[in-house]
């Protein structure tokens, strides 16, 4: 299986006030092609800034990262093909639409920023596609559910055909049926899209119903990996 | 404590919102607890917090709460003025929420609010209270060195210990817990409701739990009671969870994700 | 937040009245307010006159209503340009940090650093009185307390998930900062600008009545207290109506102000 995803020798360190803290120290990980990876920890190990590493949200690093063909720069921001390959799903969907767009306004505004013809029909295929319908294209955040806000956010992710696929506790702000929802949700377009998914997440039951192989986090530092056979007993 | 004085009896509890037309958020609930621990589990939406806080008296404008019957023992909670709240709760009805961050001052150490915890609601002397403080951080699981700090100082598991302690110092009839553990870490949520439990047995306190996880309360409950858009649709025995033959209870139960269900579609509620 | 929404409501209510008061004022006053009638000077309040007339003669309800529309006009001005300058210095700066921040952050201070009145008062008396000026000068002295108030919000949008996510979607440059990050600053913005237009009135009817606002025999409230203040002891009311009028004028963006700032934090 050849790696989509190498991560070496990444170093992060942030400041806590005056003293810098190191998070990763030599953190390295591999992700395979159309892999389901999970990465399993508690709040404050590093996860979710080793997620936003990968998305080039956060530049501030060191080390070697390559993503597909692409060799990551530290402090570049992600250009052209890169930016439009690797999309993220964050954790608080209200957090993560702009409470003043519409639906509608969320989802073609990406197409029409990147040339795509007919933004308006696609976006609305889009929401149809995470099982929502086109009468909500016009309704704000605040008037959808929790699960409602999470689809949008998926599909958003998915406008512009990302290979790669980062989800940062995509279901821990969400009810039990809405997290039911959205895990069976992203089983499906796992299927229909031909995507790698890092998922991200402090739940074991999550990782453990949607990944095919998991990395254990604590302290900034990967403690071990759980294959299949392992992820089945939890 | 004796336990028929412990018993809170609520029959046909509504609480509505002040716009026309909407259905009620908590609709005629009807329900009993005595020296036990019953969960009260539900969505959000359900109602769960309100009916919680409409039996302490809490509901804030512009929704309204009234039942035909909502009693503490001998006392009824519909018929209680600002004083005769405040000296009930703390003492014999205590209240646990989600965010120990909210129910501890920030501006008074730990030492002075659990004494002022005592001095409230009972005579005793500075050593007396001393000594039950002691032994109630002790079986909390806290240092003494606790008191001395304060609540910006506490971890979120230590500071629900403190709430916890608070609460229970006062020896309630009833404690009422309103998602205790959803703001701690998953790992510690377990252990904080076993300590929970085993202290409501042990001081022979009944124990209302409101929480959206029915797999955790069947862990450390006798009796749950499921909601649903206002209603209580489903009661049962927390052993007798497993078996429940009730759609929404079968969902809740079964829709939880782990290592068997890789690849499934899991459970979802039809409401149809 | 039923208390709120009649501020708000009792607010716009009064303004709206001042704006239809400002534009009919040729159709609602009884007399044209700068026609001279020396033997009615001083009169009190009559049928004829129902506030009197003044030093001049000149029915004083017309004069009243008419001086709405000086006052109206300026905090128009005011607004408009006031609001938009501050909010995009303040959104550059807080967006793009560095270098341009720290200039503009710098002449923030050092304007904000001068009392308002005072240098309002000072570009007058360097320009000239006249409703233009005034407008400028408070402008000019008004904009860094927007730039300071959507400079810090957009340090604390920047780093929120939606403006992340729009930049995963590479949307960025002025897209980003007007269609996004600008709109998110707005409430905040509205309820402090609400406020500040109460102030104004307030400096521009104090400059007015200092004798810096609009030139005589244009009627202007500031300049009406002025000259009502001269026979203050006898004819009472030609300082107390004018007064008044600037009162409720002022009140009312005060109202206003009350209910966007407790909405915003409702809907926060």
């Amino acid at each position: 299986m050849s790696a989509d995803i190498a991560i070496e020798e990444l170093h992060f360190s942030f400041n806590a006030g005056e003293r810098p803290v190191t998070l990763f120290d030599k953190l390295k990980l591999t992700v395979g092609r159309g892999e389901t990876f999970g990465i399993l920890g508690p709040s404050g190990c590093g996860k979710s800034t080793l997620l936003r590493i990968i998305a080039g949200v956060q530049r501030h690093w060191s080390g070697r990262i390559r993503l597909f063909e692409h060799a990551i720069v530290p402090g570049a921001r992600f250009k052209g093909a890169l930016r439009r390959e690797i999309q993220m799903v964050f954790q608080d969907p209200y957090a993560s639409l702009h409470p003043l767009h519409t639906v509608e306004r969320a989802l073609t505004e990406p197409l029409v920023v990147h040339g795509v013809a007919d933004a308006g029909t696609v976006a609305l295929e889009r929401l149809q596609e995470v099982g929502l319908s086109a009468h909500l294209a016009r309704r704000y955040p605040r008037e959808l559910s929790g699960g409602q806000r999470q689809r949008v956010a998926i599909a958003r992710a998915l406008l512009l055909g990302p290979r790669l696929l980062l989800l940062d506790e995509p279901t821990s702000a969400l009810d039990l049926s809405a997290q039911a929802e959205i895990l069976n949700l992203l089983n499906r377009l796992k299927r229909s899209h031909d995507m790698t998914l890092i998922l991200v997440s402090h739940d074991r039951g999550v990782i453990a119903h949607l990944c095919d192989r998991a990395a254990v986090m604590q302290g900034g530092r990967i403690e071990k990996i759980l294959h299949r056979s392992e992820l089945s007993q939890v | 404590m004796p336990d028929e004085a412990s018993k809170l009896l609520v029959r046909e509890l509504t609480v509505r919102s002040a716009a026309p037309g909407e259905r009620a958020l908590v609709d005629g609930v009807s329900f009993a607890v005595g020296t036990e621990r019953v969960a009260l589990v539900g969505e959000s939406g359900s109602g769960k917090s309100l009916t919680a806080r409409a039996i302490l008296g809490l509901p804030s404008p512009p929704l309204t709460a009234v039942a035909a019957e909502l009693r503490f023992g001998a006392i009824d909670l519909q018929d209680l003025d600002a004083r005769a709240w405040a000296a009930l709760r703390g003492s014999r009805l205590s209240l646990v929420l989600q965010d120990p961050r909210r129910s501890l001052n920030p501006v008074l150490t730990v030492g002075w609010q659990l004494h002022e915890a005592l001095q409230l609601h009972g005579r005793y002397s500075r050593a007396e209270r001393l000594e039950r403080i002691e032994a109630m951080l002790h079986s909390v699981g806290l240092a003494p060195s606790v008191l001395s700090l304060y609540p910006q100082q506490l971890s979120g598991g230590m500071g629900q210990r403190v709430v916890l302690a608070m609460m229970l110092l006062n020896g309630p009839g009833l404690l009422i817990a309103d998602e205790p553990t959803s703001a701690l870490d998953v790992s510690l949520r377990d252990q904080v409701l076993e300590l929970m439990c085993g202290l409501v047995s042990a001081h022979g306190t009944g124990l209302l739990l409101i929480s959206h996880d029915l797999q955790q309360v069947a862990r450390h409950c006798d009796r749950v009671l499921i909601m649903y858009r206002g209603r209580i649709v489903d009661t049962c025995p927390a052993a007798a969870l497993p078996l429940s033959t009730h759609p929404y209870t079968r969902t809740l139960w079964s829709s939880r994700p782990n290592g068997r269900t890789y690849g499934t579609e899991l459970p979802v509620f039809d409401p149809t | 937040m039923k208390g709120s929404s009649a501020a708000l409501r009792f607010g716009v209510a009064v303004l709206g009245v001042w704006v239809v008061v400002a534009i009919a004022a040729p159709w609602l006053s009884p007399y044209d307010p700068l026609q001279q009638q020396i033997e009615a000077r001083l009169q009190a309040p009559s049928l004829a006159h129902w506030l009197g007339t003044d030093s001049l003669g000149r029915d004083l309800l017309s004069r009243l209503l008419y001086g709405a529309r000086p006052t109206l006009l300026l905090v128009a001005l005011v607004a408009t340009v006031m609001a938009p300058i501050g909010l995009t210095l303040g959104i550059l700066g807080g967006y793009f940090s560095g270098g341009l921040d720290r200039i503009l952050s710098g002449l923030t201070n050092v304007v904000m650093a001068f009392p308002q009145l005072v240098l309002a008062l000072a570009f007058v008396g360097l320009l000239g009185p006249g409703l233009l000026n005034v407008a400028l000068a408070l402008i000019l002295t008004g904009w860094p307390a927007y730039a300071r108030l959507s400079r810090a919000e957009t340090q604390l949008l920047r780093r929120s998930d939606y403006i992340a996510a729009a930049e995963m979607l590479d949307i960025r440059g002025p897209r980003l900062l007007f269609g996004h990050l600008l709109p998110a600053c707005l409430p905040a913005l509205r309820a402090r600008l609400a406020l500040d237009l109460a102030g104004v009135v307030l400096t521009a009817a104090a400059l007015g009545f200092l004798g810096l606002g609009a030139r005589p025999p244009t009627p202007e409230w500031g300049t009406m207290v002025a000259e009502g203040g001269r026979v203050v002891f006898d004819q009472w009311w030609l300082a107390a109506a004018p007064g008044a009028a600037i009162f409720l004028l002022s009140i009312a963006f005060n109202s206003i102000a009350d209910g966007l700032r407790a909405g915003n934090s409702h809907a926060g």
